[in-house]
């Protein structure tokens, strides 16, 4: 019996223990690569291991392999309407889906109204005012079929879009208000004059279109225009006028937050509510009364119990409220899964979502193969 | 854009003019995801400067070159973002005009 025992010894290999990692990592580890975990006090593990070689020393290699990624990663659309869109993106770092988020609110190019050329204006808003809000109107114009315009342009019909307002409130008439449906687009470019020294010179115009932009719309796109119509930009009392022309010009969110083309993007990590122990009667009760964005649902197992089940984890705002009080962090895990992005993009008119995702990474792209070229 | 380097050309900072975490933490992403590399970080100097600073430090690769394989990494990966993201808006919209004409059937 002792011989057999003393071979069973000899042929004992420490790889052949039940907790030595073959190719995974023990489950302590991978909770903490995948998972943010959600404590009474605060969150743990919120950091990101990037590192190929971080568990080198268990065998384990840490790095995404392109092949590896491009079978990992996934795209589901939740709800996509005209000017807003959420979706899922699983498997994918939080370094570059923030590089994405980054993108679509400040490098993402649009045109805004950056110059306003006022020929009158009695209204009681102040033409500096009046500019501004002008600027802040989103324009609906695809801003890849326009070029930027440098400071020492002339603006034509490839860098300026331009617009006409001319209201007014007449005498005797109720006080009026100004929509910025009211602004009409001047296809052929500006018809303010510009007065010369010169009597017998051609007159010029404040842009020189050397042809009609109406080419660039076709008859599917929405008209070049304001994106919302009933945008009040002044009112008028009895007499007064406003008779104006604005310039609009392509520019990106970093320079001035009316070129951003969302109202907002942003992301949040998938919440994982996990039930530690079965949950069951009054404590289950307790539980779905104590969640306020009601997370927890009730099922009856018999036998007149009821258990608490996960049924809603998506609607967790992680506000802890069901880990709150004694033992009740033994029952319940709040986490976050770190590589799925429920993305939201909230488009303010100038491109629809589902465009604007795939032109901000293209702008990635761009700046990866800027960096290549000036190496290379 | 310019670069900073020693006789030692497995390590090296990039300074990057005109970028900032946008690109500079997907790059350093992509290069710490590299086993030939083992150092890599970035450093914006100073808040009010477009500048960024990337170092990095191999096993023995020259810098430069892992640095430009680290970037052609990420553009396969935005590459391969963009294709699934679009068929996903696709299959969406296909969806949807589905539950529409079987409604309109109703």
């Amino acid at each position: 019996m002792s011989k057999q025992e003393n071979t069973e010894n000899k042929k004992f290999s420490i790889w052949d223990l039940p907790d030595v990692p073959m190719g995974q990592l023990p489950p302590h580890l991978q909770l903490q690569r995948t998972r943010v975990v959600c404590k009474a006090d605060a969150p743990i593990h919120t950091d990101n291991i990037i590192y190929s070689g971080a568990y080198a020393s268990m065998g384990i290699d840490n790095s995404v392999h392109l092949g590896s990624f491009r079978d990992n990663f996934k795209v589901e659309v939740i709800r996509l309407t005209k000017d807003d869109m959420e979706f899922d993106m699983i498997g994918i770092d939080a370094a570059i889906a923030n590089s994405f988020r980054r993108i679509l609110i400040s490098e993402l190019p649009t045109m805004a109204i950056e110059k306003v050329l006022i020929a009158n204006n009695t209204s009681l808003i102040q033409d500096e005012v009046l500019s501004h809000r002008l600027g802040l109107i989103p324009i609906s114009a695809d801003p890849r079929l326009f070029e930027y315009l440098s400071a020492n342009d002339t603006p034509n019909e490839k860098n300026t879009i331009v617009f006409k307002l001319h209201v007014r409130c007449k005498r005797g008439e109720p006080r009026r208000t100004v929509y910025s449906e009211e602004l009409k687009w001047l296809p052929n470019g500006s018809e303010f004059i510009k007065e010369s020294e010169k009597v017998d010179t051609k007159p010029s115009t404040y842009t020189s279109f050397t042809c009609s932009q109406d080419s660039l719309q076709n008859s599917s796109s929405k008209p070049i225009g304001p994106a919302e119509d009933k945008i009040i930009l002044a009112k008028l009392g009895p007499g007064q006028e406003i008779e104006l022309e604005a310039h609009a010009v392509k520019g990106i969110g970093k320079t001035h937050a009316k070129w951003s083309p969302v109202a907002t993007a942003w992301y949040r990590m998938l919440p994982e509510v996990v039930l530690l122990e079965d949950v069951e009667d009054e404590t289950a009760e307790e539980l779905k009364k104590k969640c306020p964005v009601n997370v927890f649902d009730i099922e009856d197992i018999g036998n007149g119990k009821k258990r608490a089940t996960v049924a809603r984890p998506r609607a967790c705002t992680l506000c802890r409220e069901c880990i709150r009080g004694e033992e009740w962090d033994k029952r319940v895990a709040l986490r976050r899964v770190k590589d799925h992005f429920i993305f939201t993009i909230e488009s303010a008119g100038a491109l629809p979502p589902e465009v604007l995702f795939p032109e901000a990474v293209k702008i990635l792209e761009d700046k990866c193969e800027r960096v290549i070229t000036e190496l290379s | 854009m310019e670069l900073g380097s020693l006789q030692d050309p497995s390590k090296a900072t990039f300074s990057f003019v005109d970028e900032d975490h946008t690109l500079a933490n997907a790059v350093r992403f992509s290069l710490n995801q590299d086993p030939r590399v083992s150092f890599c970080g970035y450093s914006i100097p100073h808040p009010s400067d477009a500048r960024v600073n990337i170092r990095v430090q191999t096993t023995g690769d020259p810098a430069r070159e892992v640095l430009k394989d680290g970037c052609q990494n990420l553009m396969l990966m935005c590459q391969h973002v963009r294709s699934i993201f679009d068929k996903a808006v696709d299959d969406c919209r296909k969806n949807n005009h589905m539950e529409m004409e079987t409604s309109i059937d109703d």
